[in-house]
């Protein structure tokens, strides 16, 4: 069983903090495909589409049938250990610095042979689930994991490398208003968060849950509007240093479309939803950055909350959707930027909210508590897309399928 | 149809240029050194030379073509063999058949590397597609990890342990201090073999070889060409050659000379009773254990009883890799793939010097090459003979 991670000892100044390094990153283009099953969760290798050979490492052909018809699908995670070893040398700097590591090869049940990272708790002969997670070079890997969890088998070196979470590590909550916040801090300390900071612009306008956010254990409410630089900048002053995980979840919504209205709202959900991640990332980014190696409480994700009509615009909130399109190609921008240091940039879409904004909506609408359950299971699992309640997922799978329809069906009267 | 013999064609002028652990130079002037020493030897010009076999891991961004230009040769046979351990053997097999069809009447065979301050680092991490997407993130291990997990694995299902490997690593080292080129020079003891510090589980520092710069090279030409130059050469009794045997194994306990074996004896009229020594291709003690067993010289997963029962020195009763291999010798990149074929030459025809086997006449060289994801992909190996002292 996983010895249980213990709280991070007070840094000492005078000691180098150590500079963040990346495991090694160059991939074909055909292995992007672990990529983009990591990033989502999901377990998928090449499946060939004309003989139905499941294959691995990805390939450009079936080493079965030299088909080039090849589909990622998911795929049984079961396998078992049939090697291991312990690595004590290594000449790529970053395992140089985490050594031993362990690597084994798993087979698996769906056939082919899997060289991977081992969790702590699985060895040779042992059972195990695989997962695809992303390393800290943004890259899929393989990790297997035991067939049974433990209480701590999160704290694992190994596979804690590949989360985000939030145990041990203090986290910013960008906006006290928004209705998620309060089930968020709830679901972060559970999660073993060490300490929560809260931002509250207009502190002098105090909503309804300003007392009890403020009055919790390990809650700090902070002066924040991201719609003002200054502000931003003060806070990150204060504890930019200390933030190890930074969750926006400041939004500005209107309802209407497009025609009909002047620009007064847009200009309001520009300045907070898209201008104001881009304010958040500039006062923020760099100082998380440079702390990613930063031992157990190392800053490690940037988690950014937006509405899947990111994806596809809704014209019953059109200026708002713009707002999100423009966040999301931010955030696409912040994790280039951020790829150099590890830092990950988890963007977690959701359907409409149920919140006073979205009233007139038919449901299903995502919970406040539902959003944070979401929020704190990408951290934990170290994902990079999450879509959240079953109107997201809906829509992300109408997207993927064919995004001209889907624009087409959202513009009404299908 | 059964295959041609190679009758006619000889093996000859084995050089080893002595090898370095870390050098400047690079794999054109190892290779250029190689193949003067060899010309040389045959008292051949390079202008005179129609044939060229090249091996390199570090040529790049040249290619064989390049080294014709700046090397002043102008051979009208030209070949480039990316097998790493496997090369040797490969590339006598291409070049006889050339010498033996005229279209080649010499054929300089040369593997050589360089190898720089941090090289070895960047060769791994790019060394095949497989290795980039599927290995090399998992940890970084490079070759002794993912030989490792072959051990672990061979280990559980034979029963063999670290002491078995050990015997093979301490009678190399014997070996190669007979060896002048040798880069080790100490003995070795199979307690410093066991107490080594660990490399990747269950491999320790003597598992594994030390990367360096060398070359070696040999000329393959007809039996009449070597006799009218009054060289000593060895002749060419069978070979065979395999790439990525077995994809069904989950994981590699055997390599892919288990499928071509018979084949091999069978070309050679002989058996494994009729080899006089042995060279393996010895990136870890683990593969040459699976090649005693593979190339017939013990049933399988009795080559843990076998290396226990014999004695694998010069002077022993089964002589095996006898220059030190490269776990003693170095290995130079591809020249690593060279190591036991040259010397095996040597052998045969009386000239191995220090390491001479009494009464070699017949010599068995097998190679291994190129693990591109979880295992070696090419095997070959070759029985060669000669007129002994």
């Amino acid at each position: 069983m996983t010895d249980k991670l213990l709280p991070p000892k007070k840094k000492n100044p005078q000691l180098r903090q150590m500079v963040p390094t990346l495991p090694p990153q160059m991939r074909s283009r055909a292995a992007l495909g672990l990529t983009a099953a990591a990033a989502r969760g999901a377990f998928s290798l090449q499946h060939c589409q004309e003989c139905g050979a499941v294959q691995y490492p990805p390939r450009d052909a079936c080493c079965a049938c030299l088909s080039v018809d090849l589909a990622w699908r998911k795929t049984p995670r079961e396998g078992t250990v049939i090697a291991e070893t312990r690595i004590n040398v290594s000449p790529d700097p970053y395992y140089r610095e985490r050594l031993p590591w362990r690597s084994g090869l798993v087979r698996l049940s769906a056939g082919p042979t899997v060289l991977c990272h081992l969790h702590g708790d699985v060895g040779r002969g042992d059972i195990v689930l695989m997962d695809l997670k992303l390393d800290k070079a943004g890259q899929g890997v393989m990790i297997a994991l035991p067939q049974e969890r433990s209480p701590d088998m999160a704290d694992d070196p190994q596979l804690r490398e590949l989360t985000a979470h939030p145990k041990h590590r203090r986290v910013l909550i960008t906006d006290i208003r928004s209705p998620a916040t309060r089930p968020l801090i709830e679901a972060l300390l559970k999660a073993g968060a060490s300490q929560i900071f809260v931002g509250e612009s207009e502190s002098w306008r105090r909503g309804s849950d300003h007392a009890a956010i403020a009055g919790l254990d390990k809650v700090s409410v902070m002066p924040l509007d991201v719609s003002d630089p200054s502000s931003v900048k003060r806070l990150a002053a204060e504890i930019g240093g200390k933030t190890d995980i930074l969750i926006n979840t400041a939004r500005h919504v209107r309802p209407g479309g497009v025609l009909g209205s002047d620009t007064v709202f847009a200009r309001e959900e520009f300045e907070i939803n898209a201008l104001g991640l881009m304010r958040l990332a500039q006062a923020f980014g760099p100082g998380m950055a440079s702390r990613t190696a930063d031992g157990v409480n190392s800053a490690v994700a940037f988690v950014n909350l937006l509405s899947v009509h990111a994806l596809s615009a809704d014209p019953q909130y059109g200026a708002f959707s713009a707002s999100q399109a423009a966040a999301l190609s931010i955030s696409q921008t912040l994790r280039a930027e951020f790829r150099a240091s590890g830092l990950r940039m988890i963007n977690v879409f959701a359907g409409p909210t149920d919140d006073e904004w979205h009233q007139p909506l038919p449901p299903p609408k995502v919970a406040p508590k539902a959003l944070a359950m979401s929020i704190v299971e990408a951290l934990c699992e170290g994902l990079e897309d999450v879509y959240c309640g079953d109107v997201a997922k809906d829509l992300e799978e109408r997207w993927r399928r064919d995004p001209k329809v889907l624009e087409r069906e959202l513009a009404g009267g299908a | 149809m059964k295959r041609q013999s190679y009758d006619g064609v000889v093996l000859t002028a084995p050089v080893s240029v002595p090898y370095v652990r870390y050098s400047q130079e690079t794999a054109h002037w190892w290779i250029a050194r190689a193949l003067k020493q060899t010309l040389e030897v045959a008292s051949l010009s390079p202008r005179q030379l129609d044939g060229f076999s090249v091996s390199s891991f570090t040529l790049f961004p040249d290619t064989p073509v390049g080294l014709t230009q700046h090397l002043g040769l102008s051979p009208r046979w030209l070949d480039s063999i990316p097998m790493g351990g496997a090369s040797g053997v490969v590339a006598l097999r291409r070049a006889a058949r050339a010498v033996q069809a005229g279209d080649a009447d010499v054929v300089a065979c040369i593997a050589g590397d360089a190898n720089r301050i941090d090289s070895f680092r960047q060769l791994l991490s790019s060394f095949s597609r497989f290795a980039m997407d599927a290995s090399y993130p998992y940890g970084s291990g490079g070759p002794n990890a993912s030989f490792a997990l072959i051990a672990d694995a061979y280990m559980t299902e034979y029963g063999v342990t670290r002491e078995d490997f050990g015997r093979i690593a301490v009678a190399q080292r014997a070996n190669a201090l007979h060896y002048p080129n040798a880069i080790m020079k100490a003995p070795l003891t199979l307690e410093q073999y066991l107490s080594a510090r660990p490399i990747s589980e269950p491999f320790g520092l003597f598992d594994c070889v030390m990367p360096c710069a060398g070359a070696e090279g040999f000329l393959v030409m007809r039996e009449d060409e070597a006799q009218s130059r009054g060289l000593a050469y060895a002749r060419i009794s069978a070979t065979i050659e395999r790439h990525n045997a077995f994809p069904e194994d989950p994981i590699q306990l055997r390599g892919g000379w288990a499928m071509d074996i018979d084949e091999l004896y069978e070309m050679a009229g002989c058996g494994p009773e009729s080899i006089d020594l042995l060279q393996t291709y010895d990136d870890y003690p683990v593969i040459s254990m699976m090649q005693f067993e593979d190339l017939g010289f013990c049933a399988k997963g009795e080559g843990a009883r076998f290396v226990r029962a014999r004695d694998l020195t010069i002077t022993g009763d089964f002589p095996h890799n006898t220059s030190g291999g490269q776990l003693s010798a170095g290995q130079a990149g591809a020249a690593g793939g060279y190591l036991g074929l040259v010397e095996a030459i040597r052998q045969v025809t009386g000239q191995a010097g220090g390491t001479q086997v009494a009464k070699a006449r017949t010599a068995m060289v097998s190679g291994f090459g190129m693990i591109n994801y979880d295992r070696g992909l090419c095997s070959s190996a070759a029985i060669l003979t000669g007129d002994g002292v």
